[in-house]
């Protein structure tokens, strides 16, 4: 069975008084240890789709099962929950809150699960060792590179051990030196750390990194 | 790291802000506690008096005075133990007329008796010449009973001042004019506090000599009784004695008397009470609003959270919790600053009222107030962060 699931899913968003179909009758299979790259124009449906994957938003119709989980008829807090477990997200503009260090922006989705301080404190640091910031855990975000941002917030997206990594144009914000740094480290938590990793992109170059590439057209896949 | 840090990271990512609201609300609540603590003065005005005493005035009103030979009739009543008088003199101080201080003539051989339980002599001269002192009393006022414009005053009164024990006083006469010197022979400290320590007591026969050519009248008759349990009787036998003379009397307890002193003040109260709910409710408009500022500015990282996993109830909590620090403290700060600095002050309207009294009564009702300050301030902005849709949260800077 494969780790994602999506099934005929259709998204229509309702701007006034007009329909907008993001979405439509949508499928896709995502297999456990697979890094895909979601490729497509601007509106073509790759947040959207990342977001349903992700359990932050609810198709209009069609169903998501990821890891056996038909999320879409999770509650709101049971779906909270299911994304603290299974979800790492990473955003464009690494999203980072502004006034807690990098090891507390690390520690934050840790403070959802049961564990003793010194252990929370213990993981933090491992991941911020992973991504290579074991020398930055006092230094708050305007402290940091646009690249060091960015792997904090990989660190921060790690750091619960989750099912699936998502990340929605991780490298659209930053030079081309440190957009490869993040590539090679997904790359890496892909490869080493067998993490599943659904990284949605406008670069080409990035999305070789992948070990498959998806091609989304007015929501539907276009191969 | 937890979420109750969280919420204080959170109250200190703009500490300018933050101490603000703090400040309106510690001002709010200072006012709103300082303005019940004048309702809990008149109040505690009111419980100046003993239900044991009865006071005697003239029946049409307090300013008018009554014959001095009442005091023999009215101390002939069975049931009355002693009799004293009281009369207003409402001097003002001719160098500094603000520095204004309550003064009343009493006779002393039955006033301290009377109130030998409210009052005690803390300072004193040594009489110059050996007097006669009435029975009952304290020795500790020779001096005072030796000379003929000798004065007891408050010991706070007294220390305002910088007086000395033997300096004399001048005060400038208004209802009996002319100059009048008054030498400080002892220092009295209400054992009860609301007896109050800034008013000056003098010979009631120096103002009716020097001030009345001899022909005294007076101001009150303060009755002890022999048998308080008989209070109503007596005052309806003293004033029934005066029925029908040219200064017909109103006999009540000396409790009932104050209260009606405070009565005069009519709906001050009411007005005082309602200016302090109105600046709470303008302060709370102002907590609200910034509440909802602070809540708004974190839109996106509220989305992030719940994408990290937060439940709708934990982003209420922390949110909540913020908007009730900032109300909770500052009310706490604002009600103790009320409770002892007020008090500490020691203000009492001139001698006119006890020393200012915040309860804490009135300390517990603006902690309430806070308490509320925040839910309401900060419920909304919860609600709506709680509600708000990781979507919409995040498209808000993508």
């Amino acid at each position: 069975m494969a780790l994602v699931d999506v099934k005929n899913v259709r998204k229509v968003y309702r701007r006034d008084t007009q329909e907008v179909p993001v979405l439509d009758g949508l499928s896709l299979e995502i297999e456990e240890g697979d890094f895909v790259a979601l490729m497509g124009p601007s509106g073509s449906g790759k947040t959207t789709l990342l977001n349903l994957i992700g359990g932050i938003d609810q198709p209009t119709s069609g169903d998501v099962t990821v890891k056996g989980n038909p999320i879409g008829k999770l509650k709101a807090r049971d779906l909270a929950k299911w994304r603290s477990r299974h979800i790492g997200y990473i955003f464009q503009l690494y999203n980072l809150i502004p006034v807690l260090t990098a090891l507390q922006n690390v520690e934050l989705p840790l403070l959802l699960v049961k564990m003793s301080g010194k252990e929370r404190l213990d993981r933090a640091k491992n991941a911020l060792s992973i991504v290579g910031l074991g020398d930055r855990v006092k230094h708050f975000p305007r402290q940091l590179s646009g690249g060091q941002e960015q792997r904090v917030a990989i660190a921060r997206a790690l750091v619960s051990d989750p099912t699936l990594l998502l990340a929605d144009e991780p490298t659209g914000d930053l030079d081309r030196k440190s957009g490869e740094e993040i590539l090679a480290l997904l790359e890496r938590l892909n490869k080493e750390f067998k993490k599943t990793i659904i990284m949605v992109t406008h670069d080409p170059h990035a999305a070789e990194r992948a070990n498959r590439v998806l091609h989304l057209d007015k929501g539907v896949l276009s191969n | 790291m937890n979420l109750f840090s969280l919420v204080l990271v959170n109250l200190l990512r703009n500490k300018r802000r933050t101490f603000l609201t703090m400040m309106s609300v510690v001002i709010a609540l200072f006012l709103f506690c300082a303005l019940r603590g004048v309702l809990d003065t008149l109040d505690s005005a009111i419980k100046v008096g003993s239900e044991s005493r009865l006071v005697t005035r003239n029946r049409i009103s307090l300013i008018f005075p009554m014959p001095q030979s009442y005091w023999t009739r009215i101390a002939a009543v069975p049931g009355v133990k002693s009799v004293s008088v009281q009369n207003w003199f409402g001097g003002r101080d001719p160098v500094k007329p603000e520095n204004w201080y309550a003064q009343f003539g009493v006779d002393a051989p039955t006033f301290f008796p009377i109130y030998a339980n409210d009052v005690e002599m803390v300072e004193y001269s040594q009489p110059q010449i050996q007097v006669a002192m009435p029975p009952n009393l304290d020795p500790k006022l020779a001096a005072f009973m030796s000379e003929q414009n000798a004065c007891v005053v408050g010991q706070r009164l007294f220390k305002k001042n910088g007086w000395k024990l033997g300096q004399t006083v001048h005060i400038a006469g208004t209802i009996y004019p002319g100059d009048w010197p008054f030498v400080i022979r002892a220092v009295y400290h209400a054992k009860d506090p609301a007896f109050g320590e800034e008013t000056m007591l003098f010979h009631y026969k120096y103002l009716e000599q020097k001030g009345m050519g001899g022909n005294g009248s007076v101001g009150i008759y303060v009755l002890e009784l022999s048998q308080p349990d008989r209070a109503g009787d007596i005052a309806k036998t003293v004033d029934a004695m005066f029925e029908n003379s040219a200064a017909a009397t109103r006999t009540e307890t000396e409790r009932a008397f104050q209260a009606g002193f405070v009565s005069m003040y009519g709906n001050v109260p009411f007005l005082i009470g309602v200016i302090g709910l109105a600046v709470v409710f303008a302060i709370l408009l102002v907590a609200g609003n910034t509440m909802m500022m602070a809540a708004r500015e974190r839109t996106a990282e509220i989305g992030v959270m719940k994408t990290l996993g937060f439940e709708d109830k934990s982003i209420f909590a922390i949110v909540l919790a913020e908007a009730a620090i900032i109300t909770l403290g500052g009310g706490l700060i604002g009600a103790a600053l009320a409770k002892w600095g007020l008090e500490g002050s020691g203000f009492n309207a001139g001698g006119f009222l006890p020393p200012m009294t915040v309860s804490w009564a009135t300390v517990a009702t603006g902690v309430g107030v806070a308490v509320l300050m925040g839910a309401t301030s900060g419920l909304l902005p919860a609600f709506q962060a709680s509600r708000l849709r990781i979507v919409d949260a995040l498209r808000r800077v993508d």
